[in-house]
């Protein structure tokens, strides 16, 4: 990487010779992970939705498989952007539509009911990684329940704000700047 | 910058003089500003990866180039503006610094997508020239015998620090508002611009100034110095300013958020612009634009400081037209103003050091990047010392 960071720098311009200390934490690691994961998924129910109800004992459901992809990518999407907190609270929601849906399947009359089974278990543990991800990102990113800080002491102003009021009225405002009004 | 929200502090080579009219700094203070959010967050387009950031720093001249010609010496302390400029061209001339003619040495892209290229910035997008920023220990000043300000010893770097980029934004910002002394002055956004716009139209004897923003901290800022405050979370903007002005609407209005506007679900059309945005059918939020073009009063004036880097979306041009609206706006010409502002400062008018918040050192800088991002902490402004 820092290879390819190097021979797109100008001619004469620093190269990088060392990394150092870093601006994102394990969870926005977990994040980004989950958000290329869930695109994966999506695509996958997206344009193989037949294969999948096939393995789960769902035929017919495919429309169904196709919306959880299209939700599947979006979710991905903003798990991968600076709103990645609420891409990850979405694919917690989405989880339980995941359980929910496959409780649904994991009846005695389906033939692929172990499919079933190990997919319970795999969207089980991915919720698990999806509510740590998001807690944990939530937590890393809020401002925080603390006290407010309070700067009412920092007019900026030596002499006071009353003194302040229209001390630069010797500026000239340079004709190109002048108002209509 | 590693990649999008992903800010690294590494080791990389030196610096060294490329032309005559090259300079080398040693960096003594540097900041991160609002707009290194909207790069970080790759809102702002054609950053790479390994570019430096900063583009509000000053130091020590340690090395000059042979075409300086005594306009610089080794052992002055400067500040750099955020502008590179030639000092010769048709626009330098005029004022106009930030449309320098010369200094992009990306000409040929701007031109594409600018239509006409702008001044080359430090730290910023490629279309700028894509020069390596002063979030560093070291900096080459191209074009250093003009693009420079000197300042004396007797002032602390953080009192002049800000002479490079925030202090003038927020000063022209006024100074385009043209502003008179019956003036209602309202600024969306009391971050750092937002702090030093309010302040700049106190100096210029606005009638009154009312702070928009949410974050308490910030409003208390705002007040203190001398703006009165409108939390736009307990309270109908539109409906305040038009109180607070006998139902006309602020004659000047300015806006110092730009493209990331708050999302809020109370205001529909900023979920509906991140909706877009994050499809890329949109690169900006022009939430406060839409705002101030609907409040201002007629014949009023709108100052745009804020960084808008696209296309937007939306925007009721026919309101503006109607109402007679003036637009002004722009990247700061900040060697326009900072003889005047840096006298101001001598003078003992202001100290713009209010509104740092967070000092520390450089290798925390990319901690500072996330604590400014999600405004913890109360932070404002943040101060990097390498």
């Amino acid at each position: 990487m820092n290879f390819f960071s190097n021979i797109t720098r100008d001619e004469g311009d620093p190269k990088i010779l060392r990394t150092g200390s870093s601006s994102i934490g394990p969870s926005d690691r977990l994040s980004r992970a989950l958000g290329w994961f869930s695109i994966g998924l999506g695509l996958v129910e997206l344009l193989a939705a037949r294969r999948v109800t096939t393995a789960l004992g769902m035929e017919g459901n495919e429309a169904l498989v196709r919306a959880y992809g299209v939700r599947e990518i979006g979710g991905g999407v903003l798990s991968l952007s600076v709103d990645k907190t609420a891409g990850l609270w979405s694919r917690v929601a989405g989880d339980g539509l995941d359980i929910a849906t496959l409780l649904a399947a994991n009846h005695q009359d389906n033939p692929k009911r172990n499919n079933v089974a190990i997919g319970l278990a795999l969207v089980v543990g991915v919720t698990l990684l999806d509510l740590a991800g998001a807690m944990s990102v939530s937590s890393r990113h809020s401002r925080g329940s603390g006290r407010v800080r309070d700067y009412s002491d920092r007019s900026g102003f030596p002499r006071g704000v009353q003194q302040a009021r229209g001390a630069a009225k010797d500026f000239k405002v340079p004709a190109d700047m002048r108002a209509t009004i | 910058m590693a990649r999008k929200g992903h800010i690294r502090c590494d080791t990389v080579s030196d610096p060294e003089i490329q032309d005559p009219r090259d300079a080398i700094i040693k960096v003594t203070s540097c900041a991160i500003c609002g707009s290194d959010l909207h790069l970080f967050h790759n809102f702002i387009p054609a950053m790479l990866p390994g570019d430096i950031m900063g583009h509000e720093m000053m130091g020590e001249v340690v090395e000059v180039g042979s075409g300086v010609n005594g306009h610089l010496k080794v052992g002055e302390r400067i500040v750099v503006p955020f502008t590179i400029i030639c000092g010769q061209c048709e626009q330098c001339k005029r004022g106009n610094f930030s449309v320098c003619e010369t200094t992009n040495r990306k000409k040929h892209l701007a031109d594409k997508v600018f239509g006409h290229a702008t001044a080359g910035l430090f730290g910023y997008t490629h279309l700028t020239g894509g020069y390596p920023g002063g979030q560093a220990e070291y900096m080459r000043v191209p074009f250093a015998d003009t693009t420079h300000i000197k300042v004396p010893d007797n002032l602390s770097d953080e009192q002049v620090l800000f002479l490079g980029d925030i202090f003038p934004t927020g000063w022209q910002a006024a100074v385009q508002c043209d502003i008179q002394p019956t003036d209602t002055v309202a600024v969306w956004g009391c971050g750092p611009v937002g702090q030093m716009a309010l302040r700049s139209a106190i100096l210029l004897g606005a009638k009154q100034v009312i702070a928009i923003d949410r974050l308490p901290e910030r409003l208390s800022m705002a007040a203190a110095g001398g703006a009165i405050p409108l939390n736009f979370d307990d309270d109908s903007v539109v409906e305040r300013l038009n109180d607070l002005t006998d139902g006309k609407g602020p004659e000047k209005c300015i806006d110092a958020i730009g493209l990331e506007s708050h999302v809020s679900l109370s205001q529909p059309d900023t979920i509906y612009d991140r909706g877009k945005q994050m499809m890329m059918l949109e690169s900006d939020r022009p939430h406060v634009l839409r705002e101030m073009i609907y409040v201002c009063r007629p014949a009023g004036v709108i100052s745009i400081p804020g960084v808008y880097a696209g296309l937007v979306d939306k925007i009721p041009m026919g309101i503006a037209m109607n109402k007679g609206l003036t637009f002004r706006m722009g990247q700061t010409h900040v060697n326009r103003w900072t003889d005047d502002l840096l006298r101001r400062i001598e003078e003992g008018q202001i100290d713009p050091s209010f509104v740092i918040t967070h000092s520390v050192g450089l290798e925390e800088g990319p901690e500072m990047y996330k604590v400014f991002r999600d405004k913890q902490d109360g932070c404002v402004k943040v101060v990097l010392k390498p």
